[in-house]
């Protein structure tokens, strides 16, 4: 089924917000926001759920202590026992202390990376990739709000578009998804 | 909304005290013919008094570092604040009275340099190494130090707790501006003086030993334990339906600084263990040294409950709004960090047979007692959300 899509463009975040507000009362489903920044207090409104992005960023943080901690034993310990101001070498236990930093900052760094590719992947913003905002003024100084008909069916196009037009937008555009 | 002390709360406050009283003086009469019963009950009476005047402290600290950065959200829970820090008389004069009777008994066993026979050559006692510090650690310079810290504190305690009740009368934004400054100022002295009162006050009982991060160290164990007593608080005022503006953003912030100043305190306590385990000089070990032969299973419980609980338990958002969880793990890192402040002191003054008895626990649970009631006594002072604080309004509408 052809899936038609309604942008609704703003020139104010507040204004935006109390007009999507105004959407999701009347039983409307807002797919998409595109802002240049973060809108405080949007999410709630449309319906966004929690991130999980803080799951992940702890599982990468505890593969990187992992890596950290077996890596650590097999090059300072088992393959070449590092011999550093006379420090105790045989096992890893005796010298953990020296270790901890190094498997602090590797746990950082890859809790940090991690997420980090992981938001760009989720995102489809990983360099290079196509933007998927539908008009460029968005990174600028508009604010746009996404509806699509297959999410709203109860509503026509027309009925979706009277609807936005009351909620202080200025342009409207649309197109068609096959 | 003015607050009013439950009928519970008092007997709860009064039976703790009492408990504490009996505790304490049934542990003195079992321990009585003990030759080391001075020193410990000083001891514990400088471990109590030092954690509840550090959590006023604290609090202290928190309000001036919230005017110095013109801190928006905490408004509606700034009286929560003053409260804990209208401890801080109280504080003061524990700590004096500590003091005072540790001067008199020359140092108690617990300030080894105030006692002559140390640094007098020839006496039987005698330390060269005790001797060449008392330029700096003698008693009058010690006792000059002592009523300047705690003078500066009192000062700009009266000074902050009079404009904040005089700005909800007069309202306007020149106590404001005004505030501003004096907070900054009081974090200049207070960098300066939360260094130098710890070296004076708790380092010195290890007198042969030094470290320049320690101050850091005990700075950022009563940061942590402020934290944690205000949002014990806020929790409590909370279920007893004050506190309306108050949301779950505003809890789980302050659930976020008892979080991230677990973590602060847990840096400074590894970052000066590993240096002195890797220096391996034996003047800088001998502090380590004394604590794990002799108190090891103490001294790593308390690192781990102070650093592996909250981290664990409160890392995640969910955490920190959940008002069980919370509760639970604030007062499980209290408790660690009165084990804390305990393990600074004990094996300086007790040496090998520091153990938490009665006379320890007895302690603690009087000046509990005391310092809940003096911190619920302070709230109904004055109303429990500020009339005109200028940024009480974006304090209404957090939202995080």
């Amino acid at each position: 089924m052809a899936d038609k899509v309604i942008y609704a463009m703003y020139d104010d975040d507040d204004v935006l917000k109390d007009g999507a507000k105004k959407l999701v009362s009347k039983g409307v489903k807002v797919s998409e926001v595109f802002s240049p920044f973060p809108i405080h207090g949007i999410d709630p409104i449309i319906g966004l759920k929690n991130t999980r992005l803080g799951i992940m960023a702890f599982i990468y943080g505890l593969f990187g202590l992992t890596l950290a901690t077996l890596g650590l034993r097999y090059f300072m310990v088992v393959d070449w026992p590092m011999n550093i101001g006379g420090k105790p070498n045989f096992t890893y236990m005796e010298n953990i202390l020296a270790f901890i930093p190094i498997t602090f900052e590797f746990t950082v760094l890859c809790a940090a990376h991690g997420m980090a590719i992981t938001y760009f992947l989720r995102n489809k913003t990983l360099p290079g990739m196509p933007a998927q905002n539908p008009d460029p003024r968005t990174t600028d100084d508009r604010f746009v709000i996404e509806l699509r008909t297959s999410d709203n069916s109860q509503f026509s196009a027309e009925e979706l578009e009277a609807m936005v037009k009351e909620t202080g937008i200025v342009e409207l555009d649309q197109k068609d998804i096959a | 909304m003015e607050f009013k002390i439950t009928n519970k709360a008092k007997t709860l406050t009064l039976v703790l005290m009492a408990i504490g009283v009996v505790f304490t003086a049934i542990g003195i009469i079992i321990n009585f013919d003990n030759h080391q019963i001075l020193p410990r009950v000083l001891g514990s009476s400088l471990v109590s008094s030092f954690f509840f005047f550090s959590i006023g402290l604290g609090a202290l600290f928190f309000l001036a570092l919230a005017y110095a950065t013109e801190t928006g959200w905490y408004a509606t829970v700034k009286r929560l604040i003053e409260g804990i820090a209208g401890f801080l008389p109280y504080g003061i004069g524990l700590m004096i009275l500590v003091f005072i009777v540790i001067s008199v008994t020359d140092g108690g066993h617990i300030y080894s340099w105030m006692n002559p026979e140390y640094t007098t050559p020839g006496e039987e006692h005698y330390d060269p190494i005790i001797e060449g510090k008392t330029g700096y650690l003698n008693m009058i310079f010690w006792w000059v130090r002592t009523i300047i810290y705690l003078g500066t504190y009192y000062i700009f305690w009266t000074g902050f707790r009079k404009r904040s009740l005089e700005e909800d009368r007069v309202g306007g934004t020149e106590i404001h501006f005004k505030n501003y400054k004096k907070g900054a100022l009081f974090l200049v002295f207070f960098a300066v003086f939360s260094s130098t009162s710890s070296w004076d006050w708790i380092m010195s009982i290890d007198v042969h030993w030094f470290s320049t991060l320690f101050g850091w160290y005990v700075f950022a164990g009563m940061w942590c334990s402020a934290m944690t007593v205000l949002v014990l608080l806020t929790l409590y005022l909370k279920k007893q339906g004050y506190l309306p503006k108050v949301n779950e953003s505003h809890i789980h912030d302050i659930g976020k600084w008892t979080f991230a100043t677990s973590f602060l305190w847990s840096y400074l306590w590894f970052s000066q263990y590993m240096l002195i385990w890797y220096a391996n000089i034996p003047e800088e070990t001998v502090y380590h040294l004394a604590r794990i032969e002799n108190y090891q299973v103490l001294y790593f419980t308390m690192f781990i409950i102070n650093f592996a609980f909250p981290m664990l338990l409160l890392m995640s958002r969910d955490a920190k709004r959940h008002s069980g969880i919370l509760t639970f793990v604030g007062l499980i890192i209290l408790s660690g960090h009165w084990l804390d402040v305990y393990m600074m002191v004990a094996p300086g003054t007790l040496g090998v047979n520091g153990t938490i008895g009665l006379i320890e626990i007895g302690m603690v649970l009087l000046l509990a007692g005391a310092f809940i009631r003096i911190v619920l006594v302070n709230l109904t002072k004055a109303p429990l959300t500020p009339v005109n604080h200028p940024f009480l309004d974006e304090s209404i509408h957090h939202e995080i």
